[in-house]
């Protein structure tokens, strides 16, 4: 073969791989660009009359009410697991007595609002983009048009803000349910003094770390349901389309509550130390 | 519920609501909120409409349609030839690429989505399944339209009692009005879909594919309520979008026949009948005559063993 006609293989083969990954950067540019799009119409709409507030209640008793269950029960085992391999470790370096503020920390600052979205973005997402996407196939939200009704206002914009609101509250059951196993499990089972059990808690955590975790979880909320209303407003096709919005909704929500966990800790990190700054 | 379950029902074709019954019953006033009554010549005009989505190919290339106020105008054509697309744009969902849209005498391409809105509460649509919305009973169906635009200007029990004399006038049973639309049969839907379409006293009616996936029965059953419907309203304009020539003929005043995106064929149904344009004769043996024994060199159309 030619030193031509391999450089011309290759420039062929560049060619290709460059002109895949910019088509994947593009398409992921587009896809974000759409959603933020959509974002910014759908909160837009909540202040936009009529207002819904009837629509609301009825999406914070889908999403809140409906998931305490399974919020409690996770709660309590992840609090029970939590403090047990807690316990184990410390128990090594005789400072059994942080237990108590460890599993605190941990679960106000992180697993609350990232398990708690991990748990709502799967039930209620779901739900959220099957319903929306259900509506789109059977003409549903065509209806809606030509009967002069805005969709979005009418069926995104109530479920976006009543996940908003409501996520905080799950998070704050979960917070409690998991510090109650916390404690069920060092003062019953492992006997660390009730005392000494309290007085570091209240040491260690402060109100701040409970803002913090609540503060997460409404932006999960925000995340996911923007994410799983979009997915399943812009079904296409049939009943595939449907499961195919719903799985990429819960899935994409999943993975970007777990990436934005990470900056979302950092950059409250950065305001902790501004604040810092500032204040000293 | 079985589609034959409604099949009495449908065999006895509704009687249209007389004038006075239906302002003795429904606050009209009210309920048309003020709209201004059209009396021009057409209710909608489309002039040289074109539209492409991808830049290169149109969907729709240069439609010029003109539909007359107070009659019933059947859009038929084969799949694929802009039919649904034409319903967009008279809907004002789609904005055409070029070309004039007039509805009512106001130029569509012209107006903001608000007034897009307003005029959208001058239609009423029969979906082709519907479109109920199938969290709600027949009766709230038929509300919601009311719900949404005359609120503030009706009470609940007058929206109530628009709502089942429009149910009532599209020839649902009252012991249906409380059922959600999974426990009610197709014609059952039909008639509720038609209802809600009507709950605003619309001027310009439209149906899409009403008759498509129905046994011959219902479709006789659709298609005088298309009719009886219209009758009743005086002044009201109905747009029937199908592909079912025999029935279009039985309830069309005028048809338009799309092919390639354009008006192919403009007329009464007995000018389709004697066209002599290949495309139109060609639909019209296989729509209308309906030759049960094939024409020479054909092959029949059932089992050979």
């Amino acid at each position: 073969m030619s030193y031509a006609s391999r450089r011309a293989k290759f420039n062929e083969k560049f060619d290709e791989i460059f002109s895949s990954i910019f088509g994947t950067l593009a398409g992921f540019v587009v896809a974000t660009g759409s959603l933020m799009r959509f974002a910014i119409q759908s909160i837009r709409s909540v202040f936009t009359k009529p207002f819904r507030w009837d629509e609301i209640i009825s999406h914070m008793e889908f999403v809140g009410n409906k998931s305490v269950v399974i919020i409690v029960l996770s709660g309590s085992f992840t609090g029970l697991a939590l403090a047990m391999q807690i316990y184990l470790g410390f128990k090594l370096v005789n400072m059994t007595a942080l237990v108590g503020p460890t599993v605190g920390l941990g679960v106000l600052r992180e697993l609350g609002p990232v398990l708690t979205g991990l748990i709502v973005s799967a039930r209620a997402g779901g739900a959220m983009a099957a319903r929306l996407g259900t509506m789109r196939v059977t003409e549903q939200i065509d209806a809606l048009e030509v009967m002069g009704v805005d969709p979005v206002q009418y069926l995104v914009s109530p479920r976006i803000i009543a996940t908003v609101l409501v996520m905080p509250l799950l998070t704050g059951i979960f917070d409690f349910v998991a510090m109650a196993g916390c404690w069920v499990i060092c003062i019953f089972l492992f006997g660390i003094d009730q005392a000494s059990f309290w007085d570091r808690t209240t040491m260690w955590l402060k109100p701040y770390h409970l803002y913090e975790g609540l503060f997460k979880a409404a932006l999960f909320g925000l995340f996911f349901a923007v994410i799983c209303t979009e997915r399943g407003y812009k079904t296409k096709g049939g009943a595939e389309g449907v499961g195919n919005a719903t799985n990429e909704g819960v899935v994409t929500s999943m993975v970007m509550i777990i990436v934005l966990d990470f900056f979302i800790t950092n950059l409250i990190n950065v305001f902790y130390r501004f604040q810092k700054y500032f204040m000293s | 519920m079985s589609e034959q379950d409604d099949k009495p029902q449908s065999e006895a074709v509704p009687s249209p609501p007389t004038e006075e019954a239906s302002s003795a019953r429904v606050p009209e006033d009210k309920n048309t909120a003020g709209r201004p009554k059209f009396t021009g010549k057409n209710a909608i005009e489309l002039k040289d409409v074109k539209k492409s989505f991808d830049g290169k190919e149109f969907v729709l290339n240069g439609i010029d349609l003109q539909i007359p106020r107070g009659q019933i105008t059947v859009i038929i054509g084969y799949s694929g030839t802009g039919k649904s697309v034409l319903l967009k744009h008279i809907l004002g969902l789609v904005t055409p690429t070029s070309g004039s849209i007039k509805v009512q005498g106001q130029e569509l391409t012209e107006m903001t989505e608000a007034q897009r809105t307003q005029l959208r509460q001058g239609y009423g649509m029969l979906f082709q399944y519907s479109a109920l919305f199938d969290d709600m009973t027949a009766l709230e169906n038929v509300m919601f339209p009311l719900k949404e635009h005359r609120r503030g200007q009706m009470k609940k029990s007058e929206m109530q009692e628009v709502a089942k004399a429009r149910l009532k006038d599209a020839g649902l049973d009252p012991k249906h009005f409380n059922k959600l639309p999974s426990e009610m049969s197709g014609g059952m839907r039909k008639r509720v879909g038609l209802a809600r379409a009507l709950a605003l006293d619309p001027e310009i009616l439209i149906y899409d594919e009403p008759t498509t996936g129905l046994d011959p029965v219902l479709t006789e059953m659709v298609d005088n309520l298309i009719v009886s419907t219209h009758n009743a309203r005086k002044g009201s304009t109905s747009v029937v979008v199908s592909h079912d020539l025999y029935a279009a003929f039985r309830i069309a005043d005028h048809v338009a026949m799309l092919d390639s995106g354009r008006v192919l064929l403009y007329g009464t149904p007995e000018d389709f009948l004697n066209s002599e344009i290949d495309l139109v004769k060609r639909f019209v043996a296989k729509g209308v005559r309906k030759e049960l024994t094939p024409k020479e060199g054909e092959e029949p159309l059932r089992s050979t063993e």
